[in-house]
């Protein structure tokens, strides 16, 4: 069995002690930025990114991948305790754990949490196991024509998960796509847009693109109106939860986990929209409905389950075939390059080590995030008690710590502000960061694909509709536009957002 | 007479797009094109650039149409405080060192807030400074300067 040896490889790889230290600190990490409402994955690894790359390539990925599965831990205890998402994918759960921790039963809803994202984190590491292979396989044959429609696909299904005006998404990946095009041109060595700066004929940096537009924006987005946090403080007692609890359970966990994985495959899917679909599913098939809004396990073991199955399928794009399905996953793709490896389906050829000693080590951080997060929710109930002035200072200092390792360029520091301001004034017109920092990742990407696949072609752009795979993608591109589109569709893809704010 | 009604979020916001999309096709037009054969490096960012321009515009007109929410408050204080502090960080760390600069950079981020009082922030400032140079100098071993020509005399 191919598979029995490689989880081997990757168990021995990702149990030595120095990848179990940096599992435990990503993990521990995530946790902690998770539980803490204002600072997300995203930004946080686009600060640790640089940091990395002083770390072994395997021991870098185990630990940014720590964070981003530990943040959607972190974010369910917020989300419980005190009514408010540390993370955006768990807005779902604060509905229905709150209640539950309103009634004195916080303890069990974190638990069903807690094993919920367990069990879905350890079906859907091995389906990453079981389907990287054959993916890898089909994404040998990819030629440029098909690379090109697949992130074409990608780009598009970023747009369909954005909150509000579908026109501003599209407009977001324009922008996001002429920014990554920002430097030389690989083909004649043409600055393009660098505005004369020498400093940016490399291209604009990726890091202090996203930090800015994440990391800094968000501060300020903070800053706009300080409220105090209200800590309605539940009492955490009762961690275990009785066997009623655990038979109700186990039907929502099942379905969550298979949502989560399937909508996590996804390109520009992921964690939010596997939360808010299995949420959708475990009411309506529910015989207690009325139970939803008012403490339903159902409504807290169900979207657990599947934000964390979703979190941890969207690391098969990545692998395969080294497209991002989200930000988090942009910025794996950027630690990637940082260390040298060009991310796509020969990873798992060349680099066997890395490849499934990431696939064993979410399996070990889901484990360490269980044993290790019940015991610790007192400590991460104190931190919510720390007021968020304190908070931004640590985050700017980081942020420029981190920004200016990366190549010791000052003007990447320029750019950061410049980017934040921008990404503020954009959040300001209601415009969504994420497909931008997509479109600005695969910008290079997809321009040269689209170059030599219209060179193989010799001009003729009926080849991305005539070979079949390439179709196929575009198709589907096609078909989730149209559908985002339909008046009914929209209508509800705006109340789901609504909800969520 | 009815007053023409528009969302001003939505106005600005298109007429953003415009201007960089316009931005980007004038650049794109003083490189060279190529054909669809051979691709030059103006041609695919035109594309671009043509499309976001497009958008622009019917974010624009979708302006007119509908009156949407004000755009609330905006963080003047804090993009007094924050957004300075990586332009100073960037400005100094290789006069003054890593330890004076990071100090200073922490120090500016930390008025962002109303709620700062100036001896919290002082000692704020000196931990962040603290921790930083044990973790990022000290322990991963950054090479950075801890004091840098400035600080001589």
């Amino acid at each position: 069995m191919d598979l029995i040896s490689n989880l081997a490889l990757g168990f021995s790889t990702a149990a030595s002690p120095a990848n179990l230290a940096f599992c435990l600190i990503g993990v521990l990490l995530g946790t902690l930025i998770g539980v803490l409402p204002g600072i997300g994955a995203t930004a946080t690894i686009a600060m640790l990114l640089p940091i990395t790359f002083q770390l072994e390539p395997v021991s870098s990925l185990i630990m940014l991948a720590g964070i981003y599965y530990g943040a959607q831990y972190g974010g369910s205890t917020t989300a419980i305790l005190i009514n408010m998402p540390g993370e955006s994918s768990s807005a779902v759960t604060a509905i229905d754990g709150y209640q539950m921790a309103r009634k004195g039963r916080a303890g069990a809803a974190l638990s069903i949490a807690a094993l919920g994202s367990f069990f879905a984190g350890t079906v859907s590491t091995f389906l990453v196991a079981i389907f990287a292979i054959p993916l890898t396989g089909i994404a040998l044959k990819f030629g440029a024509a098909e690379y090109f429609s697949l992130m074409v696909v990608g780009l598009v299904s970023s747009i369909a998960l954005a909150h509000g005006s579908i026109v501003k998404a599209l407009a977001m990946v324009a922008l996001g796509l002429l920014l990554g095009l920002v430097g030389t041109d690989i083909y004649t060595g043409t600055p393009r847009f660098t505005l004369g700066i020498r400093e940016y004929a490399d291209g604009l940096n990726f890091v202090a693109v996203a930090v800015g537009v994440f990391g800094i924006a968000e501060i300020l987005r903070n800053l706009e109106g300080e409220k105090s946090r209200t800590v309605l403080m539940a009492k955490v007692s009762e961690l275990w939860p009785t066997k009623d609890d655990f038979k109700r359970m186990v039907g929502p966990v099942l379905r969550g986990t298979t949502i989560g994985s399937a909508l996590g495959i996804l390109p520009g899917g992921g964690a939010i929209l596997a939360a808010f679909a299995s949420y959708t599913v475990e009411k309506r098939i529910s015989d207690r409905p009325e139970e939803f809004g008012q403490g339903a396990i159902a409504g807290v073991a169900g979207p657990e389950s599947a934000n964390n199955a979703g979190a941890q399928t969207s690391f098969i794009p990545l692998l395969t075939l080294g497209i991002p399905a989200n930000p988090v996953m942009a910025l794996m793709v950027g630690a990637m390059i940082i260390q040298g490896i060009v991310p796509g389906p020969n990873v798992a050829v060349e680099q066997p080590t890395l490849f499934w000693g990431i696939i064993a080590s979410m399996w070990i951080g889901n484990l360490m995030l269980v044993v290790l997060n019940l015991p610790l929710i007192g400590l991460w109930v104190k931190l919510l008690t720390v007021p968020y002035y304190v908070l931004f200072p640590i985050i700017m200092a980081f942020c420029s710590i981190g920004v200016y390792s990366v190549n010791s360029n000052v003007f990447d520091l320029y750019a950061v502000a410049f980017f934040g301001l921008g990404g503020y004034l954009l959040v300001k017109m209601r415009c969504e960061p994420a497909p931008l920092l997509l479109g600005f990742v695969l910008g290079p990407l997809l321009e040269e694909n689209l170059r030599r696949a219209m060179i193989l072609s010799r001009g003729d752009p009926t080849t991305f509709v005539t070979r079949p795979i390439s179709a196929i993608l575009l198709a589907i591109a096609v078909a989730v536009l149209v559908v985002v589109f339909l008046p009914s569709v929209k209508a509800k893809r705006e109340q789901v957002f609504q909800e969520e704010d | 007479m009815k007053q023409l009604e528009f969302d001003s979020t939505n106005a600005i916001c298109g007429l953003t797009f415009i201007a960089l999309g316009s931005f980007f096709v004038y650049q794109c037009l003083t490189l060279e094109l190529g054909t669809a054969f051979r691709m030059g490096p103006g041609f695919f960012p035109l594309i671009l650039a043509v499309i976001l321009t497009g958008l622009g515009v019917i974010v624009l007109a979708q302006a007119t149409r509908v009156k949407g929410e004000p755009i609330g408050p905006v963080a003047l204080r804090g993009m007094l405080f924050i957004l300075p502090a990586p332009i100073f960080f960037g400005l100094t760390v290789r006069g003054l060192g890593f330890v004076p600069s990071l100090f200073f950079a922490a120090l500016i981020a930390a008025f962002a807030s109303t709620r700062m009082k100036p001896l919290m922030a002082l000692l704020l400032a000196i931990g962040i400074t603290v921790f930083s140079v044990a973790v990022f100098s000290y322990g991963l071993g950054l090479p950075f300067e801890r004091f840098g020509p400035w600080t001589r005399l």
